[in-house]
């Protein structure tokens, strides 16, 4: 029987993007608010799940052609560059720096290397959580 | 009288989750179950709403958000499950 999952995939389509956008509103929060990299990382892989519910696994493969275990890769290597680089300047590891920028339209910022970290954290997130959705969803 | 009304307001929801508890142990059907589960859903962001204005705290706010985004996955994933037999194919 052929069944017809019209509304679902219509309403995954703007729902997606609604869930992707919270998930980095948290990432960027995480500094002054509760949130951060690790419910940043499971809300991005829970949008990922809804597109996976809707459509099947080939064409979530096509919409993203990501190999997850990489992403995983990735994010390590992020966490571990940015803790190793304070070695270079004679501190401590995992020394943390900021510095204020002025750039062009977005007024003051501070620019924080826990940000780098915190991206590591999750791009592991997302890659051990798709991982083993993917893995899980493809045995018969 | 404010915080009255809200600890009353929140004795009803907790009636109405008791409603919803009896159907999940209760309801004849799995379909009976999986919408009942959705309603505490629900019936959860309220009473976190309720209890964020208690504590006078915008702290939970994110939480109402997360709670209803995940009930929704949930829902949709039980329901392809009940009618195809697999969640991702």
């Amino acid at each position: 029987m052929k069944t017809n999952n019209l509304i679902l995939q219509t309403a995954t389509k703007v729902l997606v993007f609604i869930i992707l956008l919270f998930s980095v509103y948290m990432f960027f929060a995480g500094h002054y608010e509760p949130g951060g990299g690790f419910i940043g990382g499971l809300m991005a892989s829970g949008a990922i799940v809804l597109l996976l519910i809707a459509y099947d696994i080939k064409t979530v493969r096509k919409i993203l052609p990501f190999n997850f275990i990489k992403v995983t890769a990735t994010g390590l290597l992020f966490s571990a560059g940015t803790s190793a680089g304070a070695l270079f300047f004679d501190k401590p590891l995992l020394t943390h720096w900021f510095t204020y920028v002025h750039p062009p339209l977005l007024g003051k910022m501070s620019l924080h290397t826990a940000v780098l970290f915190d991206t590591g954290v999750f791009l592991v997130v997302v890659g051990v959580t798709m991982t083993i959705i993917q893995t899980i969803g493809e045995s018969e | 009288m404010f915080d009255v009304m809200l600890y009353i307001a929140l004795l009803f929801i907790s009636f109405a989750m008791v409603g919803l508890v009896y159907r999940v142990i209760k309801g004849p059907s799995v379909p009976d179950r999986v919408i009942a589960l959705d309603g505490l859903g629900i019936n959860l962001v309220a009473t976190i709403a309720i209890l964020s204005i208690i504590l006078r705290t915008s702290a939970f706010l994110d939480i109402i958000l997360l709670i209803g985004i995940l009930a929704f996955i949930g829902t949709v994933a039980f329901a392809k499950y009940l009618e195809k037999g697999e969640i991702i194919e």
